[in-house]
């Protein structure tokens, strides 16, 4: 079971999170700032592995990966496979690079709610159900279609960027 | 409702512009939020679903990520829900599983919604509806829902019935009994051949037998085939865990599942799943050696690997194999204790709880060497991680692997030296402990103290103190072991002291009594022997001093090491002169007067009962020292008597006390403990305790002593804290004062390291072969033809000593869930003909409740044909009919009944059962009396 996935910025910023059990909005914010308190002190070229259950309590498991400005954590328990779950981490940021071409923070920062679209796709309540990006970017794209489509209904742009872009 | 106008909601800002807004940190983030917030309260109320779903929108995004609660939103939440768009839904759906747990109020309006969705035609509408199920569920929900999901597990849309399938996890955990309902087709789903919908059937299987491994037994031959037939190495990685929390209930099938385990390990290149086999043969098929000798050079193939996770994960292994194999870690000890200075923190803490593992009385000495030497080089952090590993390992059932105790409390002294040491406390515990339970240590137990006391420098580390409370303890305690008392004294009274907590300083000053009473006990003895043959050589105390504290000083530098060891071997007897012992008493004096304006009562107390006894002493003894011998004894008749008192008093031993001695004392008659306490209270709770600086003691000439010379010592304290110095010897070359005038003080010289000083350490490479040679020599442990010593007794308490015994495993916890499983499951294998009644009613009480629990259940029997699966038992369901009646009852009440069912496992509650229920209770007594059958039939596997 995965327990939670966070994408932070190397300053420590939250630019995505995801808990699979509820927790109150402070706790939240604890977590992801112990969590980034460990990152930052550790070394490039160290192990993927963080020691989590000082942080998430007994049998949890934390593996990250550091790509340019950014940390991708997944905290899971003992019924998955660390290297599996760093698999999972690497099909999750080739679908946001395919999503994105050459995905980069700021595609993160505003792209809130498709980010969670697409780790949607990849885990379903704490379970990982599809691994293989192609398909997550087909049914990321299929959602958007949809979407679209249900707002194009709407003939008034409702916002005032939306007038000031055209 | 104000509702905002159309303006508002046609300038309305979106999420983009919301974190432009953020990144252009015009006002401060703070500002911006809160102002944000403003508007979306406003335009939350709007009765235009786009304006309201827009700012959900927004609020999800503050909340996720920069946390400002959203519960105030729920029900706008529902209102977006409802809204036919796409778009909207999804929206809404997202702030639900944001924000919604099971004491949401409007939890319960969520249940239509959810069910249309459900049932939409469009699978990402149902899609969605199933994410939020699987994350706000609760009971209700579950029980409410579970048809819609039933259906959905068959559906023929495999981007719904995966979701389906990863849905029932939650479902089952919290409403049980679906299992009776849906169990069955998830069953079949793990007959599929797609590979997706397998995974996510496996992936459940494995949350469900992580919980409770013993119910999914039945289903060992479906997870067989699987793991033989399947290429995906997700499926086979879920298929080994649920494996290997099946094996070790089930020999035969840990028999059957080795040889697979093994080919994959064999074949595969994929290194996650190459991991899975190897846990799963280290943790559950370790008795198959050839399996763990293959998993062994696997993990060998992790070690040498450039990854560090992959070095990191072959540690971890090895320690999971570590109890049952050791081989598997002497054979790679060389990667092992390399790892113990790799740059990963991770690797570093693994290889040190390996090097942990291989530790034996044979080689205890040799790796705690070394590792003490990595300590004094690595960070603050993994250096009290190596010395808890060592205190921990060599302390454990009473320090089970040490046989040279005077190696060990040396290493202890040694220990508490290292510059980033914080374990005083636990070293402290140890050295007291192993003072009173091992007779034979004491001796190098005081020198130990000794040399930690006599430095100075230790006194300014407060992680030390404990430390040196217990090293005052042990030399006052065990004075007579001390070569030299005199050195004692100066260290426990040495000026730094003052640096000490009060607690502790309470200690040394009790020490420091212990001591004095000591001298003078042998100085009385000595003196009886040697009565009135006055030694001719016996200077005026007064010119002796003086010379030989000159001498000292010009020849210490030099001589310092040479007059330290002949002076060490010289017996204690010898050194106890007339001056000697007047020195003594003045340095007490000296030291101690400033303490009776300590504010501390403890401090203060024992330092007025020392000089108290000093007064007496010197008034008594010493005084008359002008006098003749023959008037000596008449005189100091009085304080022989106080001296031998005390001394016997502090010689009587101290031994470990029982944990459990207090309880053992009998009350005596009429003894009421807790009666009377409330009158004391009454008594004493009007009487105001004086503070203690109301206090006054005395006489005039002790006042006056006191305010000089505390004078004095704070002066003194000013310029310690200004100069470093580390040496005792330089003290007294400066403060002469506070410190015995005789040659025999020479002992504290040079020849002792500065505290914490590396160099002596040899290189941490050259330990770490050195290490290597030494546990490859002693992992096979060669009989040592002689150790030097027998190892000493160790004082052990019947009983008490023994390890609290570990807390045992809660039984898992046999809930309803197991109970529903197992239900389904042996339902089902009733199917098959050869299956014997024994074999069904064999099985554990759970089983019974099973079938009362779907008695009682009338939501199940509403499905019967579904469930109905040949178990006997829903014959019997027939004299429940007025079940459906109860269906309209309140959920509430439901859900008492059936806590009440689990709640009373063994008990039969049922007022209103039937004579026949007892007696198939009976028949089932009787059949559980006869051993458990297997669950697994044997032609199954």
């Amino acid at each position: 079971m995965i327990k939670a996935v966070m994408v932070m910025n190397t300053q420590g910023k939250p630019r995505l999170a995801k808990f699979y059990e509820y927790l109150p909005v402070e706790k939240q914010q604890e977590l992801i700032r112990s969590v980034f308190a460990v990152l930052c002190s550790r070394a490039e070229n160290v192990s993927n592995f963080i020691e989590a259950e000082s942080i998430f309590g007994p049998d949890s498991r934390l593996v990250y990966k550091h790509f340019a400005t950014l940390y991708f954590v997944f905290v899971f328990d003992s019924s998955e496979n660390e290297l599996a779950v760093l698999d999972l981490i690497q099909v999750f940021v080739e679908t946001l690079d395919k999503c994105f071409k050459n995905v980069c923070e700021l595609d993160i920062v505003f792209n809130y709610s498709k980010m969670h679209t697409i780790l949607d796709e990849i885990i379903f309540g704490g379970q990982v159900l599809e691994t293989s990006s192609t398909e997550v970017m087909k049914a990321v794209e299929e959602i958007s279609k949809l979407e679209a489509a249900s707002n194009a209904i709407t003939l008034i742009p409702k916002s005032a960027s939306g007038w000031r872009s055209r | 409702m104000s509702g905002p106008s159309l303006i508002d909601s046609l300038f309305q800002r979106t999420l983009e512009d919301l974190i432009k807004g953020l990144r252009q940190q015009l006002i401060g983030e703070q500002a911006f939020i809160s102002k944000a917030l403003e508007e979306i309260r406003k335009e939350i109320k709007s009765t235009d679903l786009s304006t309201k779903s827009t700012a959900l929108l927004k609020l999800s995004y503050l909340s996720s990520l920069h946390f400002h609660d959203m519960a105030f939103a729920s029900f706008h939440a529902l209102e977006v829900l409802s809204s036919p768009r796409f778009s909207h839904k999804k929206i809404a759906y997202h702030a639900i599983s944001l924000s919604f747990h099971d004491s949401t109020p409007v939890l319960l309006l969520i249940t239509n919604h959810l069910r249309k969705d459900l049932t939409s035609t469009n699978e990402f509408e149902v899609s969605l509806s199933l994410q939020c199920l699987s994350r706000i569920a609760n009971v209700d929900l579950a029980r409410d829902l579970t048809p819609e999901i039933f259906t959905l597990l068959s559906s023929n849309k495999l981007y719904v019935r995966k979701r389906a399938v990863a849905v029932v996890l939650r479902v089952f955990e919290k409403y049980p009994d679906s299992v009776r309902v849906c169990f069955k087709r998830l069953v079949e789903n793990l007959e599929n051949y797609d590979p997706q919908i397998l995974s996510a059937v496996v992936g459940v299987f494995c949350e469900l037998a992580c919980k409770d491994p013993r119910s999914y037994l039945p289903l060992a031959p479906e997870f067989y085939k699987i793991l033989v037939d399947s290429k995906n190495n997700w499926v086979l990685i879920k298929v080994l865990k649920i494996l290997a929390k099946l094996a070790p209930l089930e020999p035969r099938l840990a028999k059957r599942v080795v040889e697979p385990v093994c080919d994959h390990m064999r074949r595969t290149g994929a290194k996650s799943l190459l991991f899975e086999c190897v846990r799963t043969v280290v943790t559950s098929l370790s008795e198959y050696d050839s399996a763990v000798r293959l998993a062994v050079g696997k993990v060998r193939e992790f070690l040498v690997d450039e990854d560090p996770n992959l070095k990191y994960l072959g540690l971890q292994a090895l320690s999971i194999v570590a109890p049952k194999h050791l081989w598997a870690v002497s054979e790679n000890k060389e990667v092992v204790i390399k790892s113990l200075s790799d740059a990963d923190p991770n690797i570093k803490i693994e290889s040190l709880h390996l090097v942990m593992a291989m530790v034996s009385e044979h080689n205890v000495a040799e790796i705690s060497r070394v590792l003490v030497n990595y300590a004094l080089k690595a960070d603050p952090e993994f250096c009290n991680e190596i010395l808890n590993s060592i205190l921990s390992t060599c302390s454990r059932n009473l320090y089970e692997i040490i046989v040279d105790f005077d190696w060990y409390v040396s290493l202890l002294g040694e220990m508490s030296r290292i510059p980033h040491c914080q374990k005083g406390e636990e070293i402290e515990n140890q050295l007291i402990d192993i003072g009173l339970r091992v007779k034979q240590v004491r001796p190098e137990l005081v020198r130990v103290a000794r040399d930690l006391l006599i430095d100075p420098a230790l006194l300014g580390n407060p992680f030390l103190h404990r430390v040196l409370s217990a090293a005052a303890w042990a030399s006052g305690e065990y004075v007579e072991f001390s070569r030299n008392p005199l050195e004692l004294m100066e260290a426990l009274l040495q000026p730094r002291t003052s640096l000490l907590p009060p607690s502790i300083r309470a200690i040394y000053i009790q020490s420091a009594f212990k001591v004095l009473v000591f001298c003078l006990h042998t100085y009385l003895m000595q003196r009886e022997s040697t009565t009135s043959s006055a030694c001719p050589d016996n200077l005026p105390s007064g010119v002796s001093a003086s010379v030989s504290y000159e001498s000292f000083d010009g020849l210490s530098v030099e001589n310092g090491g040479d007059a330290a060891v002949t002076h060490s071997l010289t017996s204690t007897s010898a050194s106890m002169t007339d001056e000697s012992i007047v020195n003594l008493l003045n340095l007490v004096e000296i030291a101690l007067g400033p303490l009776l304006g300590s504010h501390d009562v403890e401090v203060q107390g024992r330092a007025r009962n020392v000089l108290g006894f000093v007064d007496m002493t010197k008034l008594d003894l010493l005084n008359p020292s002008a006098q003749e011998d023959k008037g000596l004894e008449r005189k100091g008749v009085e304080a022989y008597k106080t001296i031998e008192l005390m001394h016997d008093a502090f010689s009587e031993e101290l031994g470990p006390v029982s944990l459990t001695a207090q309880g053992k004392v009998p009350l005596p008659d009429g003894l009421m403990l807790k009666e009377n306490l409330g009158d004391l209270e009454m008594i004493c709770g009007d009487i105001e305790l004086p503070s203690s600086n109301s206090f006054s003691f005395g006489s005039p000439y002790e006042e006056k002593v006191g305010v000089s010379f505390s004078n004095l010592q704070i002066k003194e304290d000013f310029e310690q804290s200004n100069e470093s110095t580390s040496l005792l010897a330089e003290h007294r070359k400066r403060h002469g004062l506070y410190y015995l005038p005789s040659g025999k003080s020479e002992i504290i010289s040079n020849d002792y390291p500065p505290a914490n000083d590396p160099t002596s350490q040899g290189n941490v490479n050259d330990n770490s072969d050195d290490l290597a040679k030494l546990t490859e020599e002693s992992l096979f442990p060669k009989k040592k033809p002689n150790h030097a010593k027998p190892r000493p007794v160790v004082v052990k308490l019947d009983e008490v000593d023994e390890k609290p015994i570990a807390m045992k495993k809660p039984e898992a916890k046999d809930d309803s869930l197991s109970g529903a499983v197992r239900d389904i499951l042996l339902g089902s294998e009733d199917v098959i003909p050869t299956s014997s009644r024994s074999n069904l009613s064999g099985k554990p009480s759970s089983k019974r409740r099973g079938k009362e629990k779907q008695d009682t259940d009338p939501h199940v029997e509403s499905k019967e044909n579904l469930v109905d699966d040949g178990n006997p038992s829903s014959r019997r369901r027939k004299h429940h009919s007025h079940g459906k009646e109860r269906r309209h009852k309140s959920p509430r009440k439901k859900n008492a009944e059936e806590r009440e069912d689990n709640g009373q496992k063994e008990k039969e509650k049922s007022s209103h059962r039937h004579g026949r229920h007892k007696s198939r209770r009976r028949a089932d007594e009787l059949l559980n009396v006869s051993p458990q059958t297997p669950v697994i039939p044997d032609f199954l596997l």
